[in-house]
């Protein structure tokens, strides 16, 4: 009863972070309801009783992303103006892409839990076990070492770009 | 005795049971508990805060060859102990400004978000033995506490940003740049304790320093902690948010009355907040002396620690001069974070070795030793490399050939 509440209100929060985040005018204020969805998200994954992704929701998402977005759009001309017109003329075709992902994931999850599922506790003996799926060899090693080369390419190719010659 | 040996705990127990002999189911009451204990856990560092500001106030006078304050006899009590209170009422009762041209809502908001990221720290510190002395005993608790301390970062870009000034948006710039910097050394560093503690878990790593404190085996990764977490507070030789000098007050030039005092309260929480952790995964947490017999002393020992380490905190507020932007930025990209990375490469290693190599308890003062003695080397290792380094820095005067 306690857990449907609380999962309807903060359901409710990321929601209206969301649409807060595509229908605000100023920039900033729409990055402001961007972190205010991952908030709701993180406390969504707190009810799922999976702390360490709410921890990581926070501390990626709200601490480092959000963050990035923010100091990108303070480096933007004109971001303290009032944005300009709502929709330009590729909504339609944005609007069509966004129907068919809905329809595409929720048909997905649905064929494959069917109906609502129980929660299973993350403790930390789960947590152990992620660390050694993570980086065992018969595990996710692999994908796991490839995204870190990704990051690294990511970080030379910045310094390369910025650097002054 | 059994009593007071360990009251805190007995006061609780009592009280639940009063709740229950006046007629409220044995939930009810459970939850009414949990409510008054998480009241008590979030009033905690404000009362720590209030002493700590006369505590800075004395201390700092005292670096300066003054006495402080010390009207003893009149309204302000011995030493002048009661002034912060007189200071909190003449907080409250400030007119209200707001200047034109803020955007209002970020702006109202950032002082809470500052004190809020503070307080939430304390649900997961034990303040003592056994699961009623810790608000949340969380599998996760250390990474808790690094995911809430960044929220603080968020305040500071909407104070910043919606003052409309550019002092202000100076100070919010800086605050992205430093303390997104500084969270990597200061995460690594703690990667350290977890990797030896064997745990994330706060309860954890108090137990892991049974025999010995963790400062003992870890004492460059817990220079690095302090250092990083006092960039992450924005407190000298770090104080760049808000240097007087150079930007008026920096995030909170345009905020006055209460909302500046939640920023003023926000930073002394805040350096609390770094004093709680140190103490507890540094020093050793709640234990101390007499603590297995005496269960209620596990949080006076606490206690006494964070003071100490907020006595730490005001010598490197009094003494120590503030980096420039660039030095700070080199301090931390150049130094702290290659050395945090080249201590985790070494010790995680090491400890896993030991751990197989030295089990159990017997052996825990020869683990700590060895640990000791890889952060000497590296420590060594690191002052070779600055030393020659600087050495290659400094430019030889050239030898200018004079025709006669």
């Amino acid at each position: 009863m306690t857990t449907t509440i609380l999962f309807l209100l903060f359901a409710l929060v990321t929601l209206a972070g969301a649409i807060g985040t595509v229908t605000e005018r100023k920039l900033f204020h729409a990055a402001l309801w961007m972190l205010l969805s991952f908030f709701g998200v993180a406390a969504l994954y707190v009810l799922l009783e999976a702390p360490f992704f709410a921890a990581v929701q926070l501390f990626i998402y709200m601490g480092a992303i959000g963050i990035l977005i923010i100091f990108a759009l303070m480096l933007t001309r004109g971001s303290m103006r009032e944005g300009g017109p709502y929709l330009n003329d590729q909504w339609w075709l944005v609007a069509l892409l966004a129907v068919v992902l809905l329809v595409v994931v929720g048909w997905l999850l649905w064929q494959q839990y069917g109906s609502v599922m129980a929660v299973h506790a993350v403790d930390e003996g789960s947590l152990v076990q992620l660390g050694r799926v993570l980086s065992e060899q018969d595990g996710y090693a692999l994908p796991f070492e490839v995204a870190s080369v990704l990051l690294v390419m990511a970080l030379i190719g910045a310094v390369t770009i910025v650097r002054e010659r | 005795m059994d009593f007071i040996s360990d009251a805190i705990v007995n006061i609780g127990l009592w009280l639940e049971r009063l709740l229950v002999s006046a007629g409220l189911a044995p939930q009810a009451a459970a939850l009414v508990m949990t409510i008054v204990g998480t009241v008590v856990v979030a009033f905690f560092p404000l009362l720590i805060v209030v002493f700590l500001i006369w505590m800075y106030r004395k201390a700092s006078a005292r670096i300066g060859g003054r006495l402080g304050p010390n009207s003893s006899g009149t309204w302000a009590g011995p030493g002048g102990i009661v002034q912060p209170i007189a200071d909190v009422i003449k907080m409250f009762t400030k007119e209200d400004i707001r200047p034109l041209g803020i955007d209002p809502v970020p702006y109202n908001l950032a002082p809470i978000i500052v004190v809020a990221s503070a307080v939430m720290v304390w649900a997961v510190v034990p303040f003592g033995k056994g699961p009623r002395m810790i608000g949340a005993d969380l599998g996760i608790g250390l990474f808790y506490i690094m995911a809430f301390s960044s929220a603080s970062l968020v305040a500071f870009l909407m104070a910043g940003w919606s003052s409309n000034n550019k002092y202000s948006t100076v100070s919010a710039f800086r605050a992205t740049a430093q303390l997104l910097g500084y969270e990597i050394p200061q995460l690594v560093a703690v990667l350290c304790v977890v990797v030896v503690a064997g745990s994330l878990r706060m309860s954890a790593i108090v137990d892991a320093q049974q025999d010995v404190i963790l400062l003992i085996a870890l004492p460059l990764p817990a220079l690095i902690f302090l250092l990083a977490s006092y960039a992450e507070i924005g407190s000298r030789p770090f104080e760049l948010l808000e240097c007087e000098s150079e930007l008026v007050a920096g995030y909170q030039t345009e905020y006055s009355g209460m909302r500046w005092g939640m920023f003023y309260v926000g930073e002394f929480m805040g350096a609390v907040a770094v004093s709680a952790l140190f103490a507890t995964v540094f020093l050793g947490g709640w234990r101390g002396p007499f603590v297995d017999s005496f269960p209620v002393l596990g949080t006076l020992w606490l206690v006494l620690k964070i003071l100490f380490m907020l006595l730490v905190w005001t010598f490197f507020q009094m003494t120590l001069p503030r980096l420039r932007i660039d030095q700070m930025l080199a301090f931390n990209w150049k130094f702290l974070v290659p050395l945090s990375l080249v201590l985790l490469c070494v010790l995680a290693p090491l400890n896993h070795w030991l751990v197989r190599a030295l089990p159990g308890s017997d052996y825990v003062w020869a683990r700590t030793g060895i640990l000791l003695a890889a952060n000497v080397l590296v420590f060594l290792g690191t002052w070779a490399v600055v030393a020659i380094a600087e050495r290659r820095r400094t430019v030889r005067p050239r030898q200018v050939e004079v025709s006669a």
